[in-house]
């Protein structure tokens, strides 16, 4: 059998972990048209950067941050991939433009696999259950917590994960991509996410709505209707639109109605 | 009713939960079931909040952040609609309709200006370039604190000057409401369940397999909604 030992990472303190960590919630907070991501990866790497030769003051700090803070584009959370890889290679002293070329092939697929994994899966997963929990009676207290419970358990896990297996793999990290979670997560939870959306729609309507099987019903089959004729507008188009035409249009036939009725 | 909104407190709740959308830490406070919750808790009524969060939920199904795409701020909308629905009470004719038309117009207005601010992150970052191409810290990370500063202040805003334009409308909408109240409430939630149906049948159906969970699911739905 092959030997699969990889070689161990640089010492990284704790502190500057908790930091790099910590930094890593804020990686958006200047995200904007032309570096996107960019600013963003070199402030969460700087902390690392601190302890190349020279400290903050040194040419090594100075060059790898320039580097750093260049266009990027990723999954806010995955980006704690290469947010770990890319301090690992810095305090490797790797050759700035093998970095350069490692930073530009991540882009792609954190995005991706982020965008799936989180965005179109975890993220209306937890969303539909909470709504599930409302459709059954739950209370604001349990609906809430529940929700960002469940969805921060992820969330944070993935940041870690990402931060931690950047670190420890630095350049190689492309293997840790093909992690089964990654890969095929996406669709089990598109599946799982389909389950619930199914059975919580009914039920939060149910519960918005109030007692009365009449009205209940008639809602349900308006929902199948207008629900189907949605699904076929074009992308531009997008429903919370319309849907704000269609409750303006119904609040000036209520005043109407008022008008009418004095 | 106007003048018992805490609007003082609601622009805070506003401020933070808008920035949570993207600047800091995206843990999804910003989600209409917590942030119109949390705006329903603010004036005195959690349930409200909730049944207003859950409603605009469905909505928020629709317009998932994937990719650089542009869609509507909900987090300091949610707040606006949760704490509307919160002054008048869930069972008032006509409160649930009106909330989201506030929370949805808010919503817009608030993706508008999250733009707005991108464009603005551009500049700064234009002219701190020559810093940021030299490697120098403070450049790099003052862009990111002054970037989370500016949502911050751009969340209270969009709050603040939507409540103080809603809570007065909404005081005078209402007053003068003419439809029924079960049928107001109807009507505004299968609005918002019809975008939510379109929505997860666009997001699953992809996946293969995923639109029999759905109907499977559904079935299971609509079984334990007739039990209730």
């Amino acid at each position: 059998m092959p030997s699969r030992v990889e070689p161990a990472p640089p010492h990284l303190p704790v502190i500057t972990r908790m930091e790099m960590a910590l930094r890593l919630f804020m990686i958006q907070s200047a995200w904007n048209y032309e570096l996107l991501l960019g600013n963003g990866i070199g402030f969460c790497v700087e902390p690392a950067l601190r302890l190349l030769p020279g400290g903050k003051k040194g040419v090594a700090y100075r060059e790898a941050l320039a580097r750093q803070s260049q266009y990027f584009n990723a999954h806010p959370y995955l980006a704690a991939v290469a947010v770990g890889s890319l301090a690992r290679a810095e305090l490797e002293r790797a050759e700035p433009a093998r970095i350069e070329r490692f930073r530009t092939a991540l882009c792609g697929p954190l995005g991706s696999v982020g965008d799936r994994l989180v965005w179109a899966g975890w993220l209306p997963a937890c969303s539909l259950l909470a709504l599930a929990a409302f459709g059954l009676g739950a209370g604001p207290v349990t609906v809430v917590l529940l929700f960002l419970g469940l969805y921060n358990a992820g969330h944070v896990a993935l940041r870690a994960w990402g931060l931690s297996v950047g670190w420890r793999r630095g350049m190689r990290v492309a293997s840790a991509l093909a992690n089964p979670v990654l890969r095929e997560g996406p669709a089990h939870l598109a599946r799982a996410a389909a389950l619930v959306a199914g059975v919580a729609l009914p039920l939060a309507l149910g519960r918005a709505i109030g007692p009365g099987r009449t009205l209940l019903g008639g809602s349900v089959l308006v929902v199948a209707l207008m629900g189907a004729l949605a699904a076929r507008l074009p992308v531009w188009l997008q429903g919370w639109r319309l849907a704000l035409g269609v409750l303006a249009i119904w609040i000036i036939y209520s005043l109407a109605q008022f008008t009418v009725v004095r | 009713m106007s003048s018992d909104a805490p609007i003082a407190a609601l622009t805070v709740l506003g401020a933070v939960l808008g920035l949570d959308v993207v600047s800091f830490p995206q843990a999804m406070l910003s989600r209409p079931i917590v942030a119109a919750t949390a705006g329903g808790a603010v004036v005195g009524d959690p349930v409200s909040g909730l049944l207003a969060g859950a409603t605009i939920e469905l909505f928020a199904l629709e317009t998932l952040p994937v990719g650089a795409s542009r869609y509507p701020e909900w987090g300091s909308a949610s707040v606006v609609g949760g704490a509307l629905l919160g002054l008048h009470g869930a069972m008032h004719p006509g409160a649930l309709s009106v909330a989201l038309v506030a929370a949805i117009a808010t919503g817009w207005i608030g993706g508008w200006t999250m733009i707005q601010l991108r464009k603005l992150n551009g500049v700064w970052a234009r002219r701190l370039r020559s810093s940021i191409d030299s490697g120098h810290g403070t450049a790099v990370v003052g862009l990111q604190f002054g970037g989370l500063f500016a949502d911050l202040l751009r969340g209270g805003l969009l709050t603040l000057l939507s409540l103080l334009a809603f809570v007065p409308l909404a005081e005078a909408t209402l007053a003068i409401w003419g439809a029924d109240a079960r049928l107001s409430r109807a009507v505004s939630v299968v609005v918002a369940a019809s975008v939510a149906a379109a929505a997860v049948w666009k997001l699953f159906r992809v996946t293969a397999g995923a639109r029999w969970y759905l109907l499977g699911g559904l079935a299971l739905g609509l079984l334990a909604m007739w039990l209730q």
